[in-house]
C-alpha cells in the first residue's frame, strides 16, 4: 500500500480543471476580534488545480483562513472570490470540508452519508447507491451498518472524507485531517484526497506537518501570525524558501 | 425544494400538538347530564354526599359533581358562574348572594351544630360549659392554643361571631396562642391535634374524622352553636351556562321529602349528623 | 397515634384486592399526566431546539425566563388556568373547568418549561460539537433543530422523565382546576390530600406509596431503554 501511495504522489497532476471555481482570490482579507488581528490583510490568488497546502506553526491562523474561504466565518475586512464570484452559500454548497476531529452523528456509517445527501436534496433512491459507492471508495463498506461513533479514529476520519466526497464537491477543504492519526491511517486519508485531486477536485489542506506538505503539495501558502509570508509552487518553496520564518520553521525550530 | 423540509416539520409538529390538545377536550365532553355544586369542605368531609347523592342520581339520572372549598370561595366561584348550585352554611352571606342577584332563591335545607373540641388535658378547663363565648374567654385568658380555620368559611365566620360575643379580638394574638391555619376543617383539625390546641368544628366533620387522638367534645348544645345550611340556584340570568332545570331539580329533591329523609338517614356510629329542616313548599 | 404497619397492611390490601375506586384514581392520574407529558414534550422539544439553534434579539432573556419558569409553583399554574377557564374568564365558553381536560392543560403548562429548558441545554451542548460540520454540510437552522433533537434523543429522555416526575407528584394545579370531584377529577395526589384532611392518615400514606411505586416503574422502564441505547453506543 505504501508503494502504491508513493507512486501516486510521484505522478504529475495534469487533471481536468476544477474550472469555474478557480481562481480563489483573497484581497486584503482580515479578521479582527477583541482588538486582535487574527488574519491580517491577506492578498493571494490560487489559480492552479491540484493540492494547495496551507502551512505554518500553530496559531498562525491556518484553520481560520480555511474557515473563511468556506464561509463558516465572516471576515471583518476584505473580500473572498471564487471564480470571480464573492463567497456565498451557493458556493459553499459546491465545497465540502473535513475537520481535524471527525464529526459524526449518532447513526450508522451509511446513515451519516445519506443524511448529508438528504441535506443536498438528493432523491432518496439515489442516496443509498451513492453512499455505498463512497463507503467502498474509503474501504468502509463492511462497516456500513455499524454505529459511526464506535469506529476507530482513523476509520471515522475516512468516513468523514467519504461523506465529503459523496457530495460531489468541486472543492475539498481539509483542516489538519490526520493530526491525531497513526501513520497507516494517515496514508489512507492522504490516498483518498489524492484520488480526489485526480478526479479534478480542487484540494486545500491545512497542516503543520512539513513532511506531509512535502508529500502532497503542489503549491504552498505559508502563514505566520495571521499574515501571508509566502505563496510559492512547492518545489521552489521547499528548496529555496524566501523568508527567514519559513526557513526556521522547516528546519524544525520554534518560530515565535 | 430543500427549504420546505424545515417548514414541513414545523407544520407536522403543530398538527400533532393540536391533535393531542383536541384529545383533551372530548375526554371531558362525555356526559352532559350533570350539575356542579359548590359546597364546603366540612360537608364533604362528613361523608354526607357519598350517602345522599347516589340516591338522587338513581332517581333522576342527573350526576352531581361536588367541588368542596370554603363557604367564601364557594360563593365567589358561583358569582363567576363556575357552578350551578351552592350549598353552604352562612346565612348572612347567602342572603347577600341572592340580594346581589347572583342567586335565585335561598332554601333552608338542614342544620347541624358546632362543637368545641380539645385535648383531654383541657388546660383552660372548659369541659361541660354551657355558653360557648364564655369558654372562648377562658381559653383566651389561659392563652391556651386554639386552631382557627381563618379561611372565610361558614365555620370560620361562626367562630368569629362567638369571639365577638365574648368581647375578645383573637387576631391580636395571631401567631402566639391563636393559630390561623387558613385551611379546611380537616386540615385544621390535624393541626389542632398536632399542637394539642382547641378548635371549633361542625359535628359532622368531627364524627367522621379519623385522627382524633385523645381529643374530646368539650362544649356543645349552646344555641349560638346552631349551624344552618342553605341551598341556592345560581342565577341563569347572570350566567347563561348554568343548568337551571337540573339545578332546580336537585334543590327540589333536596328540600323535598325524599332528600330530607336521606339526610336524616345518614349516621356515623349510630349518630345522626345533619337534621333536615326545609320548609314545606306551598 | 399513627400506626405505620397498619398503613402498609392497608396499602397492600388495596392493591391486592384491586379496589375499583383505587384503580379509577390511578388510571386518571396516569391519563392526565401522560397526556400532559406528551404535549409538553412536543412543545418543549420545539421551543428548546429553536432556542438553542436560532439567534435572535432577546434570546438570552427568553432562556432566562424559561429557566425561571421551571420553578413555577403548581398552585400558581392552577390559578392561572382556573382564571382562564372559569365561566367568568376568556375561555369559559370551552366548559373545560372541573374536567380532566383542564388538569391536562394545567400540568402541560407546568412542565413544558422544564422540558424546554433541558432540551435547550442538551441541544446547545450538541451544537458545540456539531455546528461547524452541519453548517458545512449546508443544514438550515430548522434542519439543525430536527437533527439535534434526533441525535440527542437518549439524553432527552431525561428531560421527559423530569417533566413526568414533576407532574405526577403535584397537587396544587389539579386541585384547583379539577375540583377533586369524586369519580371525575380525583387523582392520586388530590385523593391523598382529601384523606389527609379527613384524618385517614394511614390510607393517605398507602396511596402515597402506590404513587411512588408507579413513578419508580416509569423511571426503570425509561432507564432500561437508555441502557439498551448505550449498548449500541448511541448515548
Amino acid at each position: 500500500m505504501l508503494e502504491q501511495t508513493r507512486s501516486l504522489v510521484a505522478l504529475d497532476t495534469g487533471a481536468p480543471s476544477a474550472g469555474h471555481v478557480l481562481p480563489l482570490e483573497l484581497r486584503r482579507l482580515s479578521l479582527e476580534t477583541g482588538g486582535r488581528r487574527l488574519i491580517d490583510s491577506v492578498d493571494l490568488k490560487v489559480e492552479e488545480p491540484g493540492i494547495t497546502v496551507i502551512l505554518g506553526p500553530n496559531g498562525a491562523g491556518k484553520s481560520l483562513l480555511l474557515r473563511l474561504v468556506h464561509g463558516l466565518v465572516a471576515p471583518t475586512d476584505g473580500i473572498i472570490l471564487w471564480g470571480g464570484r464573492p463567497m456565498d452559500d451557493e458556493i459553499r454548497r459546491r465545497q465540502a470540508m473535513v475537520f481535524q476531529k471527525p464529526v459524526l452523528l449518532r447513526r450508522t456509517s451509511a446513515a451519516n452519508i445519506t443524511y448529508a445527501l438528504g441535506l443536498r436534496g438528493i432523491a432518496r433512491s439515489e442516496r443509498n447507491s451513492r453512499a455505498r459507492q463512497a463507503l467502498e471508495l474509503a474501504g468502509l463498506d463492511r462497516h456500513a451498518f455499524t454505529p459511526a461513533r464506535v469506529l476507530s479514529g482513523g476509520e471515522q476520519q475516512r468516513l468523514c472524507l467519504a461523506r465529503a466526497l459523496s457530495l460531489d464537491p468541486e472543492v475539498l477543504l481539509l483542516d489538519e485531517p490526520t493530526a491525531s492519526l497513526d501513520p497507516a491511517s494517515t496514508l489512507d486519508i492522504e490516498r483518498l484526497f489524492i484520488g480526489a485531486k485526480h478526479r479534478g477536485i480542487k484540494v486545500i489542506v491545512v497542516t503543520h506537518d512539513v513532511g506531509q506538505a512535502r508529500r502532497l503539495a503542489q503549491d504552498v501558502i505559508f502563514l505566520h501570525h495571521g499574515r501571508l509570508i509566502e505563496h510559492q509552487p512547492a518545489g521552489r518553496f521547499f528548496d529555496h524558501p524566501e523568508s527567514d520564518t519559513a526557513r526556521a520553521f522547516m528546519a524544525g525550530g520554534l518560530v515565535l | 425544494m430543500r427549504g420546505a423540509f424545515g417548514r414541513r416539520d414545523i407544520l407536522k409538529l403543530a398538527l400533532a400538538t393540536f391533535a393531542l390538545l383536541s384529545l383533551a377536550i372530548p375526554i371531558s365532553r362525555a356526559a352532559d347530564n350533570f350539575i356542579i355544586v359548590q359546597s364546603t369542605t366540612s360537608t364533604q368531609n362528613s361523608g354526607l354526599f357519598e350517602h345522599i347523592l347516589p340516591i338522587f342520581t338513581k332517581k333522576t339520572g342527573i350526576e352531581v359533581r361536588v367541588v368542596a372549598v370554603g363557604t367564601g370561595q364557594a360563593l365567589k366561584n358561583a358569582e363567576k358562574g363556575d357552578g350551578d348550585v351552592v350549598l353552604v352554611h352562612s346565612q348572612p352571606d347567602e342572603e347577600k348572594f341572592v340580594a346581589d342577584g347572583w342567586g335565585v332563591k335561598r332554601y333552608p335545607v338542614m342544620y347541624n351544630d358546632f362543637i368545641l373540641v380539645g385535648p383531654a388535658a383541657d388546660p383552660a378547663r372548659i369541659a361541660g360549659m354551657k355558653q360557648a363565648p364564655d369558654a372562648l374567654k377562658k381559653i383566651a385568658e389561659a392563652k391556651a392554643p386554639f386552631a382557627s380555620r381563618a379561611d372565610d368559611s361558614g365555620t370560620h365566620k361562626a367562630e368569629l361571631k362567638l369571639w365577638q360575643q365574648a368581647g375578645i379580638d383573637p387576631k391580636a394574638s395571631s401567631g402566639s396562642w391563636y393559630l390561623e391555619t387558613g385551611s379546611g376543617m380537616g386540615a385544621t383539625l390535624n393541626i389542632a391535634v398536632g399542637k394539642q390546641a382547641y378548635a371549633l368544628t361542625d359535628r359532622g366533620t368531627w364524627l367522621a374524622f379519623a385522627n382524633k387522638d385523645d381529643f374530646k367534645v368539650l362544649v356543645e348544645g349552646d344555641d349560638k352553636l346552631f349551624n344552618q345550611y342553605g341551598v341556592i340556584l345560581v342565577n341563569p340570568a347572570k350566567h347563561p351556562n348554568v343548568k337551571a332545570k337540573q339545578g332546580q331539580a336537585f334543590i327540589d329533591w333536596l328540600a323535598g321529602p325524599e332528600g330530607q329523609a336521606a339526610i336524616a338517614d345518614y349516621k356515623i356510629d349510630g349518630q345522626q349528623l345533619f337534621f333536615p329542616n326545609a320548609r314545606p313548599q306551598s | 397515634m399513627l400506626d405505620l404497619s397498619q398503613a402498609f397492611a392497608s396499602a397492600l390490601r388495596q392493591i391486592v384486592t384491586l379496589d375499583s375506586q383505587l384503580l379509577q384514581i390511578i388510571a386518571l392520574s396516569l391519563k392526565v399526566t401522560l397526556t400532559a407529558v406528551a404535549i409538553a414534550t412536543l412543545l418543549g422539544f420545539a421551543v428548546g431546539g429553536v432556542l438553542a439553534v436560532y439567534r435572535f434579539p432577546g434570546r438570552g432573556a427568553v432562556a432566562a425566563l424559561l429557566n425561571a419558569l421551571m420553578g413555577l409553583p403548581p398552585v400558581v399554574a392552577g390559578l392561572i388556568v382556573y382564571l382562564l377557564l372559569s365561566n367568568a374568564g376568556p375561555l369559559g365558553v370551552l366548559q373545560l373547568l372541573y374536567t380532566p381536560g383542564a388538569m391536562i392543560i394545567a400540568q402541560a403548562i407546568l412542565i413544558t418549561p422544564i422540558v424546554a429548558a433541558l432540551t435547550r441545554q442538551t441541544c446547545e451542548d450538541l451544537l458545540e460539537e456539531y455546528r461547524d460540520q452541519l453548517r458545512s454540510l449546508g443544514a438550515s437552522s430548522a434542519e439543525m433543530v430536527t437533527t439535534l433533537l434526533w441525535d440527542g434523543r437518549y439524553r432527552l429522555t431525561t428531560a421527559v422523565l423530569a417533566g413526568f416526575g414533576r407532574a405526577i407528584a403535584e397537587v396544587g394545579a389539579v386541585m384547583i382546576v379539577g375540583g377533586n370531584i369524586d369519580h371525575v377529577t380525583r387523582t392520586m395526589t388530590t385523593a391523598i390530600a382529601l384523606e389527609t384532611s379527613k384524618g385517614n392518615i394511614a390510607l393517605a400514606l398507602a396511596l402515597g406509596m402506590i404513587l411512588l411505586a408507579i413513578a419508580l416503574v416509569v423511571n426503570i422502564a425509561l432507564m432500561s431503554i437508555r441502557r439498551l441505547a448505550a449498548h449500541f453506543a448511541y448515548a
